[in-house]
């Protein structure tokens, strides 16, 4: 990364109504220059919006956009130095891919584009394809036209809108590694919408969720997967399962709740909710941080565990791993992924199990919202 | 019962010839006839070869005149036309704007009503206005009736166009001009040329309307009606064999350059 700040995008207060719809609530955002950033949610939650808004394609109601130190809010798509990638790409259908691809640089007037449209193409390895009409291509080309024709004008920021809703899945791994590639050759910044999380994660250096037109957490992927701050943000990114409890006493650094009729120690550095004594909490765990172990070895679980008791409803074996659904007082739901190393034969429908973890894996979230927020979207996408 | 095998086979090819024969043999008889040399006023015997027309195809009075007429009324009908019909239907499109729903079905009105109807009150309407009948009445009159024709062509085709093309032409550095130039047009094209194409069929041999617009002006069509009372010379046959065969050049041209362009892709 530089320290050239020319290429980040700052959003100040931008917003977008519709009537009486809000699409996006005033956001404040800034983009670093070089970084790959990802705009996930939903569909409907406002992703899109934010991002035509700074392509000017998409006038805000509030807010400004700047791009560098220039303040482009009042400025023309044609006019703004940033680039998109559409959703189902947008080429041109009457030009073939050379023509595409220049099209940008002849708009601006550069005579010789011959030598930079060829490079361009073999950076996406078109090269033998520039004389072939769009629909001539299949959906990967044309999806890397697509980028080569945005590229080429070396814009300070590219965003990309959905540019692999359209791809089957293999086709859309594979594209995604070859996007991070050529972000990290070319060093421009990305801005990245999509309602993939795990396109998200594997993608971006940082990742804005977004729920209702509103910016929900911020930050890395790892961050905001081991330290989600809302419950849209622990349902939406992989699957947590959250337990509502009591606090009680406070040891340290620790919080001590109690949930259903045993405690639970939570670090309070990971809790994002306001903790008096007495005070509602949800507490969480992801499904991968839990060990299983049988009721009848509950003596060998270390001290200083996290422990829950419950009896397994369902269990599906899947290769590399097995999840478990387990039925406890707490939880009626509790989600397990246990790796298949050493499978004990006795963890089958039925048995009473304890489910262990320890506390630094735990996550205290806010008990007055919704519990159930982002599975419904998870699972709509 | 090899013929009845034989048959099956090619029945689709037969009934495709004989269909294609059914819509020919008007033009044929119209060609061979224009190297008729007819013994009276009439052209509907056959008497004996002679190329005499076709060295003078002017040769009736009346005749071309009427014809440069008729061009020039259809050249004008179809840029009015075709110029009138593109914006209405880019506007029907992609604006939404008060009366859009009854500009939409009023637009058809000109194609669902009967012919006499229209040249009739079109008619009422120039004499009440005062209006001198003759090139310019009928050039409105075309106008009027085309129009409907290219807004349909060019409606269809601009609802099938992507927005998003424009956007991405926009974003990459295209005002609104040449947004419009190298990416609205091209794509909205044929439909455009279809909707021109139809405007100028329909105005070149319109005869109803014409005819009670024209004043003392005389089309080709009414030249025709006219002549066809008192005679008819070979001069209408030769007229309608050029027009077919420059038709039938125009789409050949079109066949050819599209095949090769075909062929230079794959």
């Amino acid at each position: 990364m530089t320290t050239d700040s020319s290429g980040d995008v700052r959003l100040s207060g931008i917003g977008k109504t519709y009537g009486a719809f809000t699409a996006v609530h005033p956001l404040d955002l800034t983009v670093p220059q070089g970084s790959f950033f990802a705009l996930l949610g939903a569909s409907g939650c406002g992703k899109t919006t934010t991002l035509r808004m700074i392509a000017g394609l998409e006038e805000p109601s509030s807010g400004t956009v700047h791009l560098g130190d220039q303040d482009v809010t009042a400025l023309p798509p044609y006019k703004r130095p940033v680039n998109t990638v559409f959703q189902s790409y947008a080429l041109f259908p009457h030009l073939d891919i050379f023509e595409n691809v220049a099209f940008g640089l002849r708009r601006r007037g550069i005579k010789s584009v011959k030598k930079q449209v060829e490079d361009m193409l073999e950076l996406v390895q078109l090269g033998e394809q520039a004389r072939k009409k769009p629909h001539q291509l299949s959906g990967g080309q044309q999806q890397r036209v697509a980028v080569a024709r945005a590229l080429i004008n070396h814009p300070k920021v590219l965003l990309l809108d959905e540019p692999l809703g359209a791809l089957d899945l293999k086709l859309r791994r594979q594209m995604q590694l070859e996007l991070k590639r050529i972000q990290t050759e070319v060093g421009i910044t990305f801005v990245h919408v999509t309602h993939d999380q795990e396109e998200a994660m594997t993608m971006a250096d940082t990742v804005a969720v977004m729920n209702a037109g509103r910016v929900e957490q911020l930050g890395s992927p790892t961050d905001l997967y081991e330290n989600p701050q809302t419950t849209f943000v622990a349902n939406f990114l992989g699957t947590s399962n959250l337990i509502e409890a009591e606090v009680d006493t406070k040891n340290g650094d620790d919080i001590v709740l109690r949930a259903g009729g045993g405690k639970l120690v939570l670090p309070e550095a990971r809790c994002s909710a306001p903790t008096t004594a007495g005070g509602k909490v949800l507490v969480g765990v992801r499904p991968e941080k839990i060990s299983l172990t049988h009721a009848d070895d509950a003596g060998e679980i270390p001290e200083g565990r996290n422990r829950i008791t419950g009896r397994i409803a369902h269990s599906s074996f899947i290769g590399v791993s097995t999840q478990y659904v387990i039925d406890s007082q707490v939880c009626p739901e509790f989600e397990v992924y246990a790796q298949n190393i050493e499978r004990d034969p006795r963890l089958t429908p039925g048995a009473d199990v304890v489910l262990h973890w320890s506390p630094v894996h735990t996550f205290g979230l806010d008990a007055a919202q919704d519990i159930d927020a982002g599975i419904d979207e998870q699972a709509a996408v | 019962m090899p013929v009845v095998n034989w048959l099956k086979r090619h029945l689709v090819v037969i009934a495709g010839l004989l269909t294609l024969g059914y819509l020919l043999l008007p033009n044929v008889v119209v060609t061979v006839f224009s190297f008729n040399k007819p013994k009276g006023r009439f052209n509907y015997e056959w008497q004996q070869f002679s190329t005499d027309a076709w060295k003078d195809p002017c040769g009736v009075a009346g005749m071309c005149d009427s014809l440069s007429i008729s061009l020039q009324i259809a050249i004008w009908a179809t840029i009015g036309a075709t110029l009138l019909g593109t914006m209405i239907a880019f506007a029907l499109v992609r604006y939404r704007f008060r009366a859009r729903g009854s500009v939409n079905s009023l637009i058809f009105l000109p194609m669902a009503m009967p012919e006499v109807v229209m040249a009739a009150s079109l008619l009422t309407l120039f004499l009440n206005l005062g209006a001198q009948l003759g090139f310019w009445t009928i050039l409105i009159a075309h106008i009027m009736f085309c129009l409907s024709f290219v807004v349909v062509a060019v409606k269809a085709r601009v609802l099938s166009m992507d927005p998003r093309l424009e956007q991405a032409a926009q974003d990459l550095y295209a005002g609104p001009a040449q947004t419009f130039l190298r990416v609205t047009l091209p794509i909205a094209a044929p439909g455009i040329a279809a909707g021109a194409m139809l405007a100028f069929a329909l105005s070149f041999d319109d005869f109803i309307i014409t005819n009670f617009n024209a004043g003392s002006t005389v089309t080709f069509p009414m030249f025709v009606w006219g002549s066809a009372q008192r005679g008819t010379p070979v001069q209408i046959n030769v007229i309608g064999t050029a027009m077919f065969l420059i038709a039938v050049l125009l789409v050949l041209t079109s066949m050819v350059i599209g095949n090769r362009r075909n062929r230079q892709k794959a």
